[in-house]
């Protein structure tokens, strides 16, 4: 009993404010709980719906023929000389996935007041909850892209390899602005008035709608700066590499966006850390 | 005991409840629409933060509430300790801080090893999800490891009565099933500090005291208990030791008894004694008044706390002021649910033939030993005068005192059973006859 009691971890709460960062030691010993989160909010969000998981499918599949049919067809936009909608079904299938788990990640603390104030584990498992839970949607709406690839016999090109590293970089985003977000939020609402238009705005400035090759080049270094657009060239290079002259890697926005990511990310982690732990009392 | 599972070093929790610098009623629309925004970035700031005055505490300031203000103490391992105080003592504030909900202001809590905190019933269920996988959910929210929750997974169902349907989605489910099913994650946790707030408020009489039997077990198998509740007769039973919080202070840490019956006298009228000093004030009127009611122990001493082993009185002073008074007190014994138990008056038979005497009259009702239940009791003193049928005071929860079974007997209570079941528990005299098998006539 004695040695037992030796072996107890001892926890230490006080009233400093400090500056560091999430305790992932604390995370791992709560990742049991993290996975029954995230099956719990896939569960949840099918249950007693006749489509189940082929509403993953069937939102990014109905934005894509909305943008095809105004932005492809009505207004003719240029999309890099290949299909619009091979064009933007490989762009709106991972924007669906960063914008929605983006949205929910930001309001994972202020969503779950309740919940903050009966029982403690470690906050972040809220929002890294939807970032991973979409990742499952994201994954199952990959049969768009599958079909639309086999439709226009695209055949992929080395650049595929990219794709892991990809999801990753994809993942890195959400997961950037959710820290921020949703800690902001917690003192100011204003988040999530914004968050709407903060979104909209993201689509503009990256390429989703139409080809990246439309922004005037001496804005490039001020456009890769958004995290969006590297992914969105990423993912169209990876997989259409093959359908168009234009489709090759471009490192600059890759890199521009995974650093910026990362920084966020980890700068977020500070800030949500500080956070956390007053969010009772300020929600 | 010698190890530590607990340690709070003078913590203080505050609160901001006014907004500081509060808004001006008459400012101009532009003045609003520029600096609101202005103010509420510092507002929101400040509610988390507090200035040196505040925190030093001689700041009046009426937008600071001191939930927790300078609590200390200590639990050994294995100690299982009851909270008592009124609403708003600072009880749930002290829970929060221990299990990490929110930070302390000031001063500093160490933990030592893994706490599960039970702040409501059925944290983390969801009604889509089916028996099986709440189970799941509530149990890792409430820090247990799925390998834990498998090996247990059994004995919850179990213990929870749902059987079959453990994969029916929980919406499905009668709202005792449920509540059912909740407790049962929770009564198998093992965590090395439990930290439980007035869970037990709800659910039926049965589904209760099995709550109360299985927090019982873990207190004996070494686990930490912090317990709240308004229920004394549960904290008496289930802890050792208790603290009595009172404006966010910690009033009294003591053993558990001495902290009942302080709660007890914080009730205001449930003092263990009561004297009106002033005869004018006291109940009754110009023939007759009632000076003081005492709870006194076999001994004769004045107490809050009897043994079930233990005969218990409640003294009654009165004067008679006018004679030719045909005067008849009697008391009315009140549980801690506010059941009357039972009414008793004077036994002198004289009293009801002949007027009384002008003067003081002490008189003692003796409840046996062996008849009281665990828990607390208050006591109903009634005068009556019979010659002129008249009520001449009837005085509510005058005093109370606690029953406690601190010699442990339980004998003749089924204690084979568990905890004594009813409102009272006498000790019956049982007789029996015995007849040898070739005696016995069949037919």
């Amino acid at each position: 009993m004695a040695e037992q009691a030796q072996q107890l971890k001892i926890t230490t709460v006080d009233s400093k404010r400090r500056w560091e960062f999430v305790d992932l030691s604390e995370l791992a010993g709560y990742r049991d709980l993290l996975y029954f989160m995230v099956w719990r909010t896939i569960k949840v969000a099918y249950a007693q719906s006749v489509g189940g998981l082929a509403w993953a499918v069937v939102q990014p599949a109905i934005q894509i023929l909305v943008f095809t049919v105004i932005f492809g067809g009505l207004v003719g936009l240029e999309s890099d000389g290949m299909p619009y909608l091979l064009f933007s079904t490989v762009a709106v299938v991972p924007w669906t996935y960063m914008s929605g788990s983006m949205g929910s990640a930001s309001n994972s603390l202020i969503g779950n007041v309740s919940l903050l104030g009966k029982i403690y584990f470690p906050r972040i498992i809220y929002p890294l909850t939807p970032i991973l839970s979409q990742m499952v949607t994201f994954l199952i709406s990959l049969v768009l892209v599958v079909a639309v690839l086999l439709y226009y016999r695209v055949v992929p090109t080395w650049n595929i390899l990219l794709l892991p590293l990809l999801i990753v970089y994809m993942m890195l985003v959400p997961l950037a602005l959710g820290l921020w977000l949703s800690s902001l939020a917690i003192r100011y609402r204003d988040v999530g008035i914004i968050m709407g238009y903060f979104l909209r705005m993201l689509m503009y400035t990256a390429p989703i709608l139409y080809a990246s090759n439309t922004v005037p080049e001496e804005w490039r270094w001020w456009y890769v700066l958004n995290p969006i657009v590297g992914v969105i060239e990423g993912y169209r290079a990876a997989l259409l590499g093959s359908a168009s002259p234009d489709m090759f890697i471009r490192w600059d926005s890759l890199i521009a966006g995974i650093v910026v990511s990362l920084v966020m990310v980890l700068s977020g982690a500070v800030y949500f850390r500080r956070m956390e732990r007053v969010v009772v009392d300020v929600i | 005991m010698s190890e530590k599972a607990l340690s709070v070093q003078d913590v203080s929790k505050l609160y901001r409840i006014g907004s500081p610098g509060s808004d001006k009623k008459n400012a101009s629309f532009a003045e609003r629409f520029l600096y609101k925004p202005v103010a509420n970035l510092k507002k929101y700031r400040s509610l988390y933060k507090f200035s040196d005055a505040e925190m030093a505490g001689d700041d009046q300031s009426e937008d600071v509430l001191w939930a927790l203000r300078d609590v200390s103490f200590e639990v050994g391992r294995g100690e299982v300790v009851g909270i008592v105080g009124k609403n708003g003592a600072g009880k749930s504030t002290l829970l929060k801080l221990i299990s990490r909900i929110t930070p302390p202001s000031k001063g500093r809590i160490e933990v030592h090893g893994r706490v599960s905190c039970l702040l409501e019933v059925g944290t983390g269920f969801h009604p889509e999800l089916t028996g099986r996988e709440n189970v799941y959910m509530s149990g890792t929210i409430l820090g247990m490891r799925k390998r834990e929750i498998d090996a247990k997974f059994e004995e919850i169902v179990e213990f929870s009565g749902v059987g079959k349907f453990i994969d029916t989605p929980v919406k499905r489910y009668s709202s005792g099933m449920s509540v059912r099913l909740a407790f049962a994650v929770m009564a198998h946790l093992e965590p090395d500090l439990l930290v439980v707030d007035e869970v037990l408020a709800v659910g039926d009489a049965e589904f209760q005291r099995k709550c109360l039997n299985q927090m019982g077990e873990a207190g004996n198998s070494g686990r930490t208990v912090m317990f709240v509740s308004h229920n004394m007769a549960a904290v008496a039973r289930l802890c050792q030791r208790g603290l009595f919080m009172k404006h966010g202070r910690l009033e009294v840490d003591s053993t558990v008894d001495e902290v009942v019956y302080q709660y007890m006298l914080e009730g205001g009228s449930s003092a263990s004694e009561r004297f009106w000093e002033d005869i004018e004030e006291a109940p009754g009127d110009d023939t007759v008044r009632l000076r003081s009611v005492r709870v006194v122990s076999d001994e004769g001493k004045p107490t809050g706390t009897i043994d079930v082993g233990h005969a218990v009185g409640i003294e009654i002073t009165f004067d008679v002021l006018e004679p030719g008074q045909l005067l008849s007190p009697y008391i009315t014994m009140v549980s801690d649910a506010g059941l009357d138990l039972f009414s008793s008056s004077d036994s002198n038979r004289q009293f009801l033939e002949v007027p009384r005497e002008v003067g003081r009259y002490r008189t003692v009702a003796w409840v046996p030993a062996e008849f009281l239940a665990e828990g607390a009791h208050y006591i109903r003193v009634v005068m009556r005068a019979m010659n002129r049928q008249a009520l001449v005071f009837k005085e509510q929860d005058v005093v109370a005192f606690n029953v406690i079974d601190e010699s442990n007997t339980g004998f003749g209570t089924a204690w084979w059973e568990g905890k004594p079941k009813g409102v009272v528990r006498p000790a019956l005299n049982w007789t029996y006859e015995y007849t040898e098998p070739e005696m016995v006539i069949e037919g």
